[in-house]
């Protein structure tokens, strides 16, 4: 099995825990795995990505254009900047809520999350629309979105990864007192 | 060996700790700042750790140890090998006992850096071998190389990985404890002949050096580092590739028709390079090109090879106008090349949009809600409103304090050089009040020497250090002001307030730049005075403390105004259907939009 998956997002947002669950349940299923991740300045706001290659065979940490089988966006205007990553039949999962910078409130450009998802719905047709501003109130913690995001995901089938191979490495990568909170995240149904 | 997802940076600590390293210095810097970080957090009784003041402390510590028969490994970015020159360049010519591992990550692009230098030109300059790794597996092995040909030839050795190496994650073998090297060192042995250099000893060794580094040319030929990879039968093209564009090359070639495929010569010690195992990979090619970053070091290598050896190749590169002369390659870009190249008609791969998409925000990065640094800045701005000044800024989270609405940054170079241009713009320009700002583990790293040379040349200017009790932007690593080190003692904390005091600064004061008001007054009243003159902003970074209660906005008093947008561009402040809002998720209760609102429309959420 081979996947290359595209997680983005705003600095902050938590993309790097996510990938490093993503890419310890592979490996418990005894998959290479190799990542890139956004490390430094970005950090503080700007626009943040991780790559994910699962499988054999391959050598670059980063991924090719028109080859991601799936893009988990944190925000949604991210996940549309990162499009065309995606492979034509590639499934796309996003939060809806959209993280307005600084920059847009100042310079007076109205940035909406709604317009960027009703440009996804057009463009891609594998789309999962997630609220995630009210699954985080519902789990009662703004630091969940992460994993609810990522149980979604990989309920769609598309990463090749069931929900069970997640909660069973979740111990290993989160400190044992979230490890409820996260373990309610990821199987949070919407 | 055992199997661990482990970062690149992790990895070459890994594999410096598996070579029984005894002592780890560095200073911190992006994509670097992990090596040491993951030593320290894995390390044994018998490896000694710190985080120096600077990379040039660094290196001499390191040197010290080194002398003493350690085997040590110093780590930094790219612009701290500038720091660390001086002594390194000296270095060269005395050499090691033991071993050293000069640890640099290079930042192509660049993404987190004042510059594109390459640290394999560097090495060519300094006469240094250098390791240049293609994945986080190789960094892994290069880094136990890298320990090996260094104790073999008495000389530091660089290992030079780049962002995408550094910050890259694999599944990858590591050694176990048990099949770690135990290194006892020897001690140092007293030999002013041999330790202490002067000119009669720099001309004997830089001979010896130059043997050396010829030697290598041959024996390089054969590590495993370096290796061709035969291409498709009766093609005459040739790829030559180092670090992450080896890998993006390998993907690539994948999915190009077998028939076509280059022959492929794969670099891991850009210097001294392996000029036989090259002269073997030339043969019988018409053309070849190089895939690298940075500089076109690869590429000026076979172009020397192709002249000393009289050979007829033709070489395409950043040179010849092949290749993109400055940023990072893209697999993308690779493939594209490829295609060319080769003359295959492989079809681009097809995306999932056609369509073209909706305006996008821009999103620079910014100083986080609740930042400190943003007070301190705009209490700068609002208490020197209408008069010439000039904003020195510096190298850390503060630089951000450049972005809109803030405007707070005229000017940044290196780390502590805004004193300097400080001082400078004064000399030229009596009439300009001249700022300059800088963090706390900046002060200590390179702006006291600063500090001096203004007190001493009678400069008129206010320094601003906004010492907010951690090395931030690079992950929060302690430095002397925090009173901890990363051997997890607790020290005496380094005064900034005596230091300044101690070289003659007349005024100094201490201020939160959270209280509004009284950090305005203070602006005021300290940049009005002769002199060299100080403030020091204290208020600790937002993510080492618990934050206070968080704010909202009382849409009955607030007027709209957007005051509070327009004056502090606080990323937890927007606009929902016209009204402000406060992003309850990022507020970190700072008080500052509250201590600005001119109809007192901020409080704080009572839950």
């Amino acid at each position: 099995m081979n996947r290359n998956i595209v997680l983005c997002g705003v600095g902050g947002q938590g993309t790097v825990l996510a990938s490093k669950l993503l890419a310890a349940a592979a490996m418990a299923r005894g998959l290479p795995v190799m990542s890139a991740e956004t490390i430094g300045m970005a950090q503080r706001g700007g626009c943040v990505f991780s790559n994910i290659r699962l499988g054999e065979g391959v050598h670059s940490p980063m991924i090719e254009k028109g080859t991601a089988d799936l893009i988990l966006g944190f925000e949604p205007g991210e996940a549309v900047r990162m499009l065309p990553f995606l492979k034509p039949d590639g499934a796309v999962v996003t939060n809806a809520c959209a993280v307005v910078p600084a920059s847009a409130s100042l310079s007076g450009f109205d940035y909406r999350g709604e317009t960027m998802v009703e440009y996804l719905q057009k463009a891609v047709k594998k789309l999962v629309v997630v609220d995630g501003q009210a699954a985080c109130a519902a789990l009662g913690s703004p630091r969940v979105l992460n994993m609810v995001l990522l149980g979604v995901a990989v309920r769609t089938g598309e990463l090749g990864l069931a929900l069970e191979d997640l909660l069973e490495v979740l111990p290993s990568q989160v400190r044992p007192q979230f490890v409820e909170l996260n373990r309610k995240a990821l199987t949070f149904n919407l | 060996m055992h199997k661990e997802f482990i970062m690149g940076n992790a990895a070459i600590a890994m594999g410096a700790l598996a070579s029984g390293v005894n002592l780890v210095a560095g200073y911190p810097g992006t994509p670097s700042s992990e090596v040491l970080e993951t030593v320290a957090k894995k390390r044994k009784a018998g490896t000694y750790v710190e985080w120096s003041v600077n990379e040039k402390s660094a290196m001499e510590v390191a040197a010290g140890a080194a002398y003493a028969g350690a085997r040590v490994m110093v780590t930094m970015k790219q612009v701290g090998l500038n720091v660390a020159s001086d002594p390194l360049m000296s270095l060269e010519y005395i050499g090691v006992k033991g071993a050293m591992v000069v640890l640099v990550a290079d930042d192509p692009g660049p993404i987190s850096s004042q510059t594109e230098q390459d640290t394999r030109t560097f090495a060519m300059y300094s006469k240094l071998p250098c390791f240049d790794p293609s994945s986080v597996a190789e960094a892994y092995q290069m880094v136990q190389d890298a320990f090996a040909l260094s104790e073999k030839y008495g000389t530091p050795v660089f290992l030079r990985p780049t962002t995408r190496v550094c910050h890259a994650y694999a599944s990858i073998d590591l050694k176990d404890e048990a099949e770690y090297q135990v290194h006892q060192p020897e001690g140092f042995v007293k030999d002013s002949k041999r330790w202490v250099i002067f000119p009669r000893l720099a001309f004997a060794n830089h001979a010896k050096i130059e043997a050396r580094n010829d030697g290598l040319k041959t024996e390089f030929a054969d590590y495993a580092g370096n290796r061709i990879t035969e291409g498709a039968p009766g093609v005459r093209k040739g790829v030559v590739a180092g670090g992450i564009s080896y890998a993006y090359v390998q993907d690539a070639l994948a999915k190009l028709p077998a028939e076509v495929r280059p022959r492929l010569l794969k670099i891991g010690t850009p210097f001294p390079f392996p000029e036989p195992l090259a002269c073997e990979f030339l043969k019988g090619l018409d053309e070849v090109l190089v895939f690298e970053e940075l500089d076109p070091v690869l590429e000026r290598a076979l172009l020397f090879t192709i002249g000393h050896n009289s050979l007829n190749t033709k070489i395409l590169g950043k040179l010849s106008g092949s290749q993109p002369r400055s940023g990072e390659n893209t697999i993308d870009g690779v493939l594209n090349s490829l295609r060319e190249f080769t003359g295959s008609s492989v079809p681009m791969q097809e995306c999932a949009s056609k369509e073209l998409p909706p305006q996008l925000p821009v999103r620079p990065p910014v100083l986080c809600a609740g930042c400190p640094h943003r007070a301190s800045f705009y209490a700068v701005k609002r208490a020197m409103a209408g008069k010439k000044t000039i904003f020195c800024g510096d190298i850390g989270c503060y630089t951000l304090g450049n972005a809109q609405p803030l405007d707070m940054c005229d000017t940044c170079l290196c780390m502590g050089a805004g004193l300097g241009i400080a001082q400078g713009v004064g000399h030229i320009e009596p009439d300009t009040e001249c700022f300059a700002f800088v963090g706390d583990s900046t002060f200590f790293a390179s702006a006291i020497t600063g500090v001096v040379n203004a007190v001493y040349n009678q400069a008129r200017m206010t320094l601003v250090v906004l010492d907010n009790s951690t090395t931030a932007m690079t992950g929060h690593q302690p430095h002397p002001g925090t009173g901890k080190t990363l051997m997890g003692e607790v020290v005496a904390k380094i005064s900034i307030e005596q230091v300044l005091k101690g070289i003659g600064v007349t005024v100094v004061e201490t201020v939160d730049p959270l209280e509004h008001a009284k950090a305005v007054a203070t602006v005021k009243r300290v940049a009005a005075e002769p002199g060299v003159k100080a403030i020091i902003f204290k208020s600790p970074c937002i993510a080492i403390v618990p934050p206070h209660e968080k704010h909202a906005v009382d849409d009955a008093k607030c007027v709209k105004c957007k005051r509070c947008i327009k004056e502090l561009g606080c990323p937890a402040l927007y606009l929902e259907g016209g009204a402000v809002r406060i992003d309850q998720a990022l507020c970190t209760g700072c008080t500052l939009c509250a201590q600005i609102c001119p109809t007192h429309a901020i409080g704080a959420c009572h839950e």
